[in-house]
């Protein structure tokens, strides 16, 4: 009994056994280390000056430095955390076992866009240690022309990890086409894969023009060629075009894998099939084209055409509508399942009445003439918040718990789990729910200081985040306890068809003993005989 | 921050989420932002207690138990919440962009101000040749065009109360109108990021009934009875000096005022110099000639902004902070 399964954890040792693997699932382990830190540090930043805004006046950080936080903070969490976050870490790990296949199709790709990641990561570092960079993460012209930070650094960082996220994408679109096990037909595909390939498809196509942006940015600083400088006779609303152009898609690089984990753990923990599985598989599809044409919703005060505005706001909404869908499939597959309230499914919940209110808020912000006077204030800092972190990070983190007893052999604390989330949502929605009111009653993003009337207001939004920190801290806590002392976990805790969950836990370096012959659908978990 | 430019017209006024609105814009903006939110309500709160009744009724009991039906399509149902959410966005769609129409186009009678946006405080200057810094005057029930531009980076100028923003560019002319119908006084923030002085990138709207405009054009820019140190301390905050020039000896994004006059200052790049009279002179009209060490060359010219009296009247004014 003593004998430890082999498993490619244990399968070699060695730090450079880690270094210079090319086992999808290492990788994907890497990543996650890599993501943790970073939002650990992100979240750091956060409540840095989440405490310098305790009050308006000065505490902890002269306005500059909290410029360089609140810049610094979502510089990390936007491009070292949320935008790698499922598709490099549990992505990385998933889809060859959801495929039944043996790696992704490029091992070695992989390992370098690892590598590309770690690089891209340092430069991020040297900023922040060199002159911390002080533009906002949006890095608008012709302030990050101007500032004497560390702009170049920071963009550089940027940059790189857009390459890193190019060729993860590149990876995971072969492997999907030509890594699925015999028998797994498109249809028969898990959602979590869809959601990847709709997933990659952005990444392909969008994180180019943000790398030819920045590099633009950084030609622009050292050169003077005069593309965005005004000065020079060139134009600084053509940046934000660029720049958006990649990012909004990018968001939905951040919340379609976020999605698929929603499909997964409905599915799961009702055992119930999916409602409308194309219906979902094709949104999927949809939101990644029509994403790439609803920059310009950002640019509606910028003095962009009113005709652009208008195509833009309608463009936004149809964009919007495949989202509701989703969500209401997923209530609609809860319907006389057989549910079970586990970690992971909490996070579902969590999700559904987080995303639905970034959701709703956000049809208030695609209204042209409501944008007007919500733009640029706390109600926008609240939307992305409830979607970004209400919804990417609360599938994210239900995923974790979800494939934790795969990718570790071992359970947590369900109690623990069950008082942490707790503390999660209820110190989520202090911090940001207060910031709703806080932007429509008029207070401006970005503020160092602010009018004394919003005191209130904000030190509450404070507190709550101190309630966040400790449910994530004691988060942190039981996991890595579980590492040591949890129990060991079984192949299928949760009774899911899924084919990661028919091998071993872990799971030997090869996936699989032999390579599995799929003959249903992802979620084929049968019902009661009726008496 | 300074409280010259502060105003109690957002927090305590108007609706749950909104500021008092003044002006022809805010009752439809608010009339759409509550029936987004109640059209909200109407969705999501069924959809909670649904997911709740679900919960409960279909927990599972026994470890092995399974599903009591396996449903994956209804043609009814996935219609039913399609189709009236489609229409919700549309109508939320048409009237967003009927009000932003309305915002677009400023009638032809309107009153221009030209605006001018700089690290860190917002000029305006009026047809008949006044200027100001962090005071916008303007007579009620009169419509207003605002012509505004940057002198460096990008800029926006946002009044709650009016439910109006819009970015503020470099080589670029944006414009803005309003009409308040309401006397008063309401904030003005910069909405746009531009630095350290941001967040102190404040103004008011003051909002005067005819007479009191009267009254206010032939009075503004007097100040010629004042005593010179007198003026230049009103000029200290209505042309937005405080914003970054303390008079108490604390460090704000420029050096302090207090105990300036007489003292040596080295200079970013080498060199120092007493302060005087000309180098006041110099660091108000050509700011970058001799930039402090330890502070950045980011103060912007104020050469045409102050005559040669108010020039004056703020070295006097330095003079007694000692």
């Amino acid at each position: 009994m003593s004998q430890v399964a082999l498993n490619y954890l244990n399968a070699t040792k060695g730090l450079k056994s880690w270094f210079c693997t090319l086992d999808h699932k290492r990788i994907g382990i890497m990543y996650l280390i890599c993501i943790a830190v970073a939002f650990g540090l992100g979240g750091f930043f956060a409540l840095a000056l989440r405490l310098e805004l305790i009050s308006p006046k000065e505490i902890l950080f002269t306005a500059k430095q909290y410029n360089q936080l609140f810049t610094l903070h979502g510089a990390v969490m936007v491009f070292l955390f949320i935008v790698p976050s499922i598709p490099a870490s549990l992505g990385n790990f998933l889809l060859p076992l959801q495929l039944g296949a043996k790696d992704v199709a490029f091992p070695r790709l992989n390992l370098t866009s690892w590598y590309v990641y770690v690089f891209g990561a340092l430069f991020c570092v040297y900023s922040m240690v060199a002159g911390a960079v002080d533009t906002g993460w949006t890095f608008y012209t012709p302030y990050s022309i101007d500032s004497a930070t560390s702009v170049i650094s920071m963009t550089l960082g940027a940059f790189i990890l857009g390459f890193s996220s190019i060729l993860t994408g590149v990876n995971f679109i072969v492997t999907i086409h030509k890594m699925r096990a015999p028998g797994l037909t498109w249809f028969r595909l898990p959602l979590m894969v869809w959601a990847l390939y709709a997933t990659s498809i952005i990444q392909v196509l969008a994180t180019p023009v943000l790398a030819i942006t920045l590099l633009l940015l950084v030609l622009e600083r050292t050169m003077g060629i005069g593309i965005f400088n005004p000065a020079l006779g060139g134009d600084p609303v053509l940046f934000q075009h660029f720049f958006w152009f990649y990012s909004h898609p990018a968001v939905y690089i951040m919340i379609l894998p976020a999605m698929g984990i929603m499909s997964e753990l409905v599915t799961t923990f009702c055992r119930k099939d999916i409602f409308g599985y194309k219906m979902i598989a094709f949104s999927s599809l949809a939101i990644a084209i029509i994403s790439f044409l609803v920059w310009g919703h950002h640019l509606f005060v910028s003095g962009q055409s009113d005709y652009a505005a208008m195509i833009f706001s309608l463009l936004t909404y149809l964009v919007a509508i495949p989202s509701a869908v989703k969500v209401f499939n997923w209530v609609a597959t809860m319907y006389r399942g057989s549910i079970q309230i586990k970690a992971p499914f909490l996070y579902f919940l969590g999700f559904m009445f987080l995303f639905c209110i970034g959701g709703f808020t956000g049809v208030m912000l695609g209204a042209l003439s409501l944008d007007v006077h919500l733009h640029d204030t706390y109600f926008v800092v609240a939307h992305f918040h409830y979607v970004m972190m209400g919804g990417t990070v609360m599938a994210f983190i239900g995923g974790l718990h979800y494939w934790w007893p795969k990718m570790f052999g071992r359970m947590y604390n369900e109690t623990l789990a069950l008082i942490a989330w707790a503390f999660v949502m209820l110190g989520f929605n202090m911090v940001f729910f207060t910031q709703f009111i806080l932007g429509s009653k008029g207070m401006p993003r970005r503020y160092y200081s602010y009018l004394d009337q919003f005191q209130p207001l904000h030190a509450f939004s404070t507190v709550g985040s101190w309630v966040l920190a400790v449910g994530f801290i004691l988060m942190a806590f039981y996991l890595i306890d579980s590492l040591l002392n949890g129990k060991k976990a079984p192949s299928n805790p949760w009774g899911a068809m899924t084919l990661e969950w028919q091998t071993q836990s872990p799971p030997i370096t090869e996936n699989f003993l032999e390579t599995p012959v799929v003959t249903h659908g992802p979620y084929d978990f049968g019902m009661e005989k009726q008496s | 921050m300074d409280t010259s430019l502060q105003t109690e017209s957002l927090l305590h006024t108007g609706t749950t989420f909104f500021p008092e609105g003044v002006g022809p814009f805010a009752s439809s903006m608010d009339s759409l932002f509550y029936f987004i939110f109640w059209g909200s309500v109407i969705i999501f709160v069924p959809l909670i207690l649904v997911s709740i009744y679900f919960l409960i009724a279909y927990r599972r009991k026994r470890e092995n138990q399974l599903a009591t039906k396996q449903m994956t399509h209804s043609t009814f149902l996935e219609l039913a919440w399609t189709v009236p959410p489609t229409i919700l966005v549309l109508i939320v769609f048409v009237w967003g962009f009927k009000g932003f129409l309305h915002m677009s186009v400023a009638p032809l009678n309107s009153q221009e101000i030209h605006v001018s946006g700089k690290k860190w405080f917002w000029e305006f200057s009026y047809p008949n040749g006044n200027k100001g810094i962090g005071e916008l005057v303007v007579p009620v029930d009169t419509p207003v065009t605002l012509l505004m531009t940057s002198e460096d980076v990008i800029h926006s100028f946002f009044v709650p109360n009016f439910r109006i923003k819009r970015d503020v560019l470099p080589n670029r002319y944006t414009k803005l109108w309003f009409e308040a119908d309401k006397v008063g006084n309401y904030q003005v923030f910069c909405t746009e990021y531009c630095g350290d002085g941001h967040s102190a990138m404040l103004a008011v709207v003051r909002v005067l009934s005819a007479e009191d405009y009267e009254d206010w054009l032939a009075e503004a820019n007097s100040g010629d009875d004042l005593p010179l140190d007198k003026l230049g301390e009103k000029l200290y905050t209505s042309k937005a000096c405080a914003t970054c020039h303390s008079t108490d000896g604390t460090s704000r994004v420029g050096p302090t005022w207090k105990s300036l006059f007489g003292s040596k200052k080295a200079f970013v790049g080498g060199g120092t110099a007493t302060v005087d009279e000309n180098y006041i002179h110099e660091s108000i009209v050509n700011p970058g000639a001799k930039v402090v060490a330890g502070f950045d060359n980011v103060m912007p010219t104020y050469a045409g902004s102050l005559n040669d009296r108010e020039i004056s009247a703020l070295i006097a004014y330095i003079k007694t902070l000692q």
